[in-house]
């Protein structure tokens, strides 16, 4: 059948571009392999809560309207919200379809799923930025006997065997699955890379509404110096919980973790860290002081009543942390590899992708293929393209540029 | 007559390196250096090297001249130190790394140097090189470096610019990380 739009994927992304192209009067289809917000749904763990406060939480035309304007969506939460964004829309979608192939055998484009073949004029991608965990290679060296794990299959502490964890990745994911299996009486080692240090809360407000009110999450992806490197800034060290409260490394060292280096070797059950963790702590400790700097010199020209700057303690390092272990004599039994995602592109059968498998765009716009279009990356058009509230500016920009795209097809086939 | 500031130099031609990176980028192919040392025995501990050629953007490359370099052991090694120990060049390795690396960050960063200083001490337990204690390892078992800079910036700018050195220094990586070697042997 033919149809001039196609979104692919039901979450957040897939549903605001579905939103603005009702706005626009342009009909189009939204097919989902399992239900709306299915990501969530099954491929996130338990305790998870959204990185950003609920007020922030909205999408083009719903805004959150709880009691609790501070607080973090547990999952439930997202999936409830998102599917109430889908009937609010009245969004058009297909579930429990999945997309087997996207071709572009002419001008338009042809979606092949396992429920049939949609033709259209345009293609909107909407998968998601985290469908499938990204392991190092030597992960795969690994002794038999030691579990390995990655987020999307973990639930929660118990689905782990008993003993020592060595979670590779200080990130958002590394340092909240730290902090929960601390929680539940194990024994971490955190192997501490590159990350991104975050106060929840600063001089009395969320940091998520220091970079709504500066602008910074409004900052567009033509305006930075180096949009690569933007675009793969790890995910903050950030938790959302009631008592919003930090979660550095010192916060997780209190707790009783072992900081060691950046996993560098596996030599059957010896594994070796690098002994770059100083820098990696220095150059965050640094890059948080610049941001708390940038946060308090646009305080000062606004209105608003804050409470005084200060700064963090620095992160406290062990000049002598482990360059090796024994996981056998250590007692550890479960690695787990919280070392980022990567979107899944298996069923994509148009040649845009570049040597390192990401889709080759510019904010959204696949200009090597027309009518083609990606939402929800990190840093897609905006530093906040990658949150919820971030889906809508991006959802307007890109229905925008397709609507011309199909506007210049109508022409071109009626001249 | 208006005066403007003189633009910053340290000596790096930092938009050669960026446009290197991006050309780079495009063709990884052209990426992929080796680097090479010639290594001759003389008699007792000392050798000399040298370092004249070596491999990269899809060719063999020269150096403008061929570097020789004595190594040696010191006299409390029973030896005739005529040069610098091997382990003491691995540190000039990694300070003079480090140090083109300040020099480069801090160019891009445009903050102009006046002088940069680093003192750099390796602690080593030579029980190990002498067998005598199998527990203790040969290498070094802890780096220290001190950098003295002047520049024309905060010290929070300074520091990331050393920081931002580390991150991206080809030696402090080989130091700080293992690497697989393999010795090959002709004999006869």
């Amino acid at each position: 059948m033919h149809i001039p739009v196609v979104v692919i994927g039901a979450g957040h992304a897939g549903l605001a571009v579905s939103r603005e192209l009702t706005e626009q009067s342009i009909d189009h289809v939204v097919l989902e392999r399992g239900e709306v917000a299915n990501t969530w749904r099954t491929e996130r763990w338990d305790a998870l809560r959204l990185l950003t406060p609920n007020w922030q939480t909205r999408l083009p035309g719903l805004v959150y309207d709880g009691d609790d304007p501070d607080g973090f969506m547990t999952m439930s939460e997202v999936i409830d919200f998102i599917d109430r964004y889908a009937t609010l829309i009245d969004a058009p979608v297909e579930t429990g379809t999945t997309v087997q192939s996207l071709r572009k055998p002419g001008a338009g484009y042809e979606v092949v799923t396992d429920r049939g073949t949609w033709t259209s004029d345009a293609v909107v991608i909407a998968t998601g930025a985290f469908n499938k965990p990204k392991l190092p290679a030597l992960a795969g060296d690994l002794p038999a006997e030691i579990t390995s794990i990655a987020p999307d299959k973990y639930r929660g502490p118990d689905d782990l065997s008993e003993g020592g964890v060595l979670v590779v990745g200080a990130s958002a994911t590394g340092s909240q699955i730290a902090d929960e299996l601390l929680r539940s009486g194990r024994d971490v080692t955190l192997c501490v890379g590159e990350h991104v240090r975050m106060p929840r809360v600063y001089r009395g407000k969320d940091v998520q509404w220091w970079f709504d009110r500066t602008g910074l999450a409004d900052e567009s992806y033509q305006d930075v110096d180096d949009i690569v490197r933007a675009r793969h800034v790890p995910s903050p060290q950030l938790i959302g919980t009631a008592n919003r409260r930090d979660l550095d490394l010192n916060a997780l060292v209190a707790d009783g973790a072992r900081l060691v280096g950046r996993l560098s070797a596996v030599n059957g059950s010896r594994v070796h860290f690098a002994g770059s963790l100083p820098n990696v702590c220095k150059l965050a400790d640094l890059k948080l002081g610049r941001l708390l700097d940038t946060f308090d010199e646009w305080a000062a020209t606004s209105d608003e009543t804050l409470e005084s700057p200060h700064r963090y303690r620095p992160t406290e390092v062990d000049d002598r942390a482990a360059l090796q272990l024994d996981l056998e004599t250590d007692g550890i039994k479960t690695v787990f590899w919280a070392t980022g995602f990567r979107p899944d592109y298996s069923w994509l059968d148009i040649p845009i992708l570049d040597r390192k498998g990401e889709m080759i765009h510019d904010g959204g716009v696949v200009t090597q293929s027309p009518g083609l279009y990606r939402i929800g990356l990190p840093f897609l058009r905006r530093r906040k393209s990658t949150f919820i509230h971030g889906a809508g500016d991006d959802a307007r920009d890109l229905v925008d540029h397709l609507a011309a795209h199909l506007a210049r097809r109508t022409t071109a086939r009626t001249a | 007559m208006t005066t403007t500031a003189s633009p910053v130099s340290n000596g790096v031609n930092v938009q050669a390196l960026l446009d290197a990176r991006t050309a780079l980028s495009d063709a990884p192919a052209g990426a992929q250096f080796t680097w090479k040392a010639a290594t001759t025995w003389q008699n007792g501990t000392h050798s000399q090297s040298t370092v004249d050629s070596y491999f990269g953007l899809g060719e063999e490359q020269r150096h403008r001249s061929t570097f020789t370099f004595d190594a040696d052991h010191p006299e409390v090694f029973a030896a005739e130190d005529n040069g610098a120990t091997p382990v003491e060049y691995v540190l000039v390795g990694l300070a003079s790394c480090l140090t083109a690396g300040v020099a480069a960050v801090a160019q891009n960063r445009e903050i102009q140097l006046r002088s940069v200083k680093a003192t750099i001490e390796g602690d080593m337990d030579i029980l190990g090189i002498l067998g005598a204690d199998p527990d203790v390892r040969n290498g070094f078992n802890g780096i220290r470096v001190n950098y003295e800079i002047d520049a024309d910036a905060t010290p929070a700018e300074i520091e990331a610019v050393v920081a931002q050195s580390q991150k991206r220094s080809a030696v402090f990586d080989a130091i700080t990380n293992p690497t697989n070697v393999i010795v090959d042997v002709n004999a006869g």
